[in-house]
């Protein structure tokens, strides 16, 4: 590894938070900590509130001159805290990151805007924000009113912009950054199809220009279409670094591994003293058991019930998606109210509809409840992929959106 | 073009820690346009969200100055020298509310700025330095105020000593303010991120001060050599007013009353930069 060959150097990198604690104190608990009153909190007790929590551990990694990097992981994996890093909003715990050439890092689209000021103003404002000098605003500042589209409203106060105009008038100004190192965060996935395709050529253009690149992101489409190398972060590690094409398979193999069915021993099941969950199952409802989505999906539980004679047991089923997003939460009891339990084994199905999951992964957690509060979670219980079914319309691109719900429309 | 290449050898360095003594401020400079683009935005926002702003603005130091001569009028008589009451009140609530004004708003900048703090790098004393700026610019506008009166009054009554030739003395003077609130100001701005009830304090703190100063009373009035004036004297805004009352009424200007501002707010100054930075590098982590 030749280090001084790379534009980004990151050695032995670790990021530690507390959670739960700030460094916020008010005069008066200090004032009141010295005459010995010690109800405060203090340094060495702080984690009796706070929860130790290592956002990046030992991180080391260096880029070329022109690479064009992403960084893919789920959601509290890291990659917001490294972004936060490379951007220098914040510093590490230990380890360094060395960087070398002009950075501009986007981690959100139309930084320092306000609402006051037109849109010509704004781009200025926001240029300058972003780290452009006055002289290169001026020079490309037909360029963006033109990227942008919004040439009749440029002496319209921005607060009287449309969402989608905002973000056009701030990708705008951030595409023409001419950094040497871009560091962008999954600002595409905003505005409609015609503006994403438009960003991702712009991106391409800046990687093509052999500027270096580091795209954070959810979606493995972009990832795949701009990069060529791809770190893999998990739990704040790197958990691995290399061409795109493996990572991304490995990442989606692990991610959306099927776990179609789960049984445990009475020994190691989870659940209490009086009630046990022995073995779940998702099934597609269709003679071909394709999890399609056009096709109805079971989830069935299997439930020992050591205990429970009252009606006092509700089960919740949190359904999430790939991007760690709950979907919905589905309530037992709001669906079918209560009744009282019988000792012994009980089966309990609950069946998603047709229509109403889109194409790609979810994963299922199962909450049950007592007297109104959490008996026991069992997180990440299954875990299922539906494909496309077969679809009317001219799209061909995954679809936006947690569900992909089938609703009565009229005309 | 010839500039990006300036910067490719241009190195930046992420790291836990750096030695207290490192600041910002070589990259303060390369922000320049920042600076003045914020400037404009603090003022643009003002001033366009009500008409009134910009008058308030003009208004407010005028019937201070007002009130003062009504209250006070009596405590200065025969001292205020030839200097009508308004005029000479005006020399010394203007810059003090200046100051006040610096301090308080720089005080809040982390806290206003800190959707901008969390989502983009820049060297942060870029906003305290542009709040005092855009602060500034009011407090010019205040000046050429009680310039067009003290003309006015010049015209009408025939008072000779309201613009003296030590009017030369005010960019030093109304520098000398600017660093010493903004020093105050961004000690304060670090310091409440810590202790958040501070801001309170201080801006009670600064109101009651200028009781102290002689933004309500002639120096001249205390005597040369009492407690009481050495008291007064510890503020450091004590020796500007008086400097400000003697370039804009003509008074004569006592040199030795400004070496000790000059002194604190270089000193001020520095502990502010160094605890402004240690504070702002945690600060993302902390709101």
């Amino acid at each position: 590894m030749n280090s001084s060959s790379h534009v980004i150097e990151a050695r032995g990198v670790h990021k530690h938070y507390r959670l739960g604690v700030t460094d916020h104190r008010t005069l008066g608990d200090t004032i009141a900590g010295l005459f010995g009153r010690t109800d405060t909190v203090m340094p060495s007790t702080g984690q009796v509130n706070g929860r130790d929590f290592w956002a990046l551990r030992d991180i080391s990694f260096g880029i070329d001159q022109g690479e064009v990097v992403g960084v893919i992981g789920r959601n509290g994996a890291g990659k917001s805290t490294l972004l936060k890093l490379l951007s220098r909003i914040t510093r590490p715990t230990s380890g360094s990151i060395r960087m070398r050439g002009r950075i501009s890092s986007l981690l959100e689209v139309g930084t320092g805007f306000h609402p006051e000021l037109t849109g010509l103003e704004n781009i200025h404002l926001n240029g300058a924000i972003l780290g452009m000098r006055r002289a290169e605003i001026a020079a490309k500042l037909e360029e963006i009113i033109a990227f942008a589209g919004i040439g009749p409203h440029l002496e319209t106060p921005i607060k009287r912009y449309s969402t989608g105009m905002k973000v056009r008038l701030g990708f705008a100004v951030a595409a023409h950054l001419e950094p040497e190192i871009l560091v962008v965060d999954e600002v595409l996935a905003v505005g409609d199809a015609e503006f994403q395709k438009r960003c991702l050529g712009r991106m391409r253009s800046v990687a093509d220009s052999g500027r270096t690149v580091l795209f954070v992101s959810h979606n493995m489409f972009s990832v795949q279409s701009l990069c060529s190398r791809v770190l893999w972060l998990e739990r704040g590690m790197l958990q691995a670094d290399g061409p795109t094409s493996d990572v991304v398979r490995s990442y989606l193999a692990e991610t959306n591994a099927p776990n179609h069915v789960r049984s445990w021993e009475e020994a190691d099941a989870p659940g209490t003293d009086v009630l046990r969950l022995r073995a779940v199952e998702v099934r597609a409802l269709s003679p071909e058991k394709a999890f399609l989505t056009t096709v109805p999906v079971e989830v069935e539980m299997r439930l020992d019930n050591l205990g429970i004679t009252d009606s006092d047991l509700n089960i919740q089923m949190i359904v999430r998606t790939e991007d760690d997003v709950i979907a919905f939460i589905s309530d037992m009891t709001e669906a079918i109210g209560t009744a009282a339990w019988m000792p012994g084994a009980t089966t309990v199905r609950c069946t998603i509809p047709a229509d109403l999951l889109n194409d790609g992964g979810y994963r299922i957690d199962l909450l049950f409840q007592r007297q109104g509060a959490r008996h026991f979670l069992v997180e990440d219980a299954l875990g299922f992929q539906v494909m496309e079914g077969p679809r009317q319309g001219a799209w061909f691109q995954k679809w936006r959106g947690a569900l992909r719900p089938r609703l009565h429309w009229e005309r | 073009m010839k500039r990006a290449q300036g910067r490719s050898d241009h190195e930046v360095l992420v790291e836990a820690s750096s030695p207290w003594w490192r600041t910002d401020l070589g990259e303060v400079w390369e922000y320049r346009d920042l600076v003045l683009l914020l400037v404009r935005r603090d003022l643009l926002a003002t001033y366009k969200q009500s008409l009134l702003g910009p008058l308030w603005q003009v208004i407010q130091p005028v019937l201070t100055a007002l009130v003062f001569a009504v209250v006070f009028g009596f405590i200065g008589r025969g001292q205020v020298e030839d200097a009508p009451p308004v005029l000479f009140y005006m020399a010394g609530v203007v810059p003090w509310m200046f100051f006040a004004n610096v301090i308080n708003r720089t005080s809040q900048t982390l806290v206003w700025n800190a959707a901008l703090m969390t989502k983009v790098y820049f060297p942060r004393l870029v906003a305290p330095l542009a709040t005092t700026l855009a602060t500034m610019v009011g407090f010019l506008l205040q000046l050429l105020v009680f310039g067009i009166m003290a003309v006015a009054y010049h015209l009408r009554g025939g008072h000779g000593g309201a613009i003296g030739p030590d009017l030369v003395l005010l960019p030093l003077l109304i520098l000398l303010t600017a660093l010493l609130a903004l020093g105050v100001g961004i000690l304060v701005a670090g310091l409440t991120a810590r202790y958040r009830d501070l801001g309170f304090l201080v801006s009670f703190g600064v109101q009651l001060l200028m009781y102290a100063s002689p933004v309500i009373f002639p120096l001249a009035m205390i005597p040369a050599g009492s407690r009481v004036r050495d008291w007064i004297m510890l503020n450091p805004m004590s020796g500007i007013i008086e400097g400000f009352r003697s370039a804009l009424l003509g008074t004569p200007m006592d040199w030795s009353l400004l070496a000790y501002p000059a002194v604190m707010a270089v000193l001020i100054l520095a502990i502010g930069i160094i605890v402004f930075q240690r504070i702002q590098r945690s600060f993302a982590d902390v709101i």
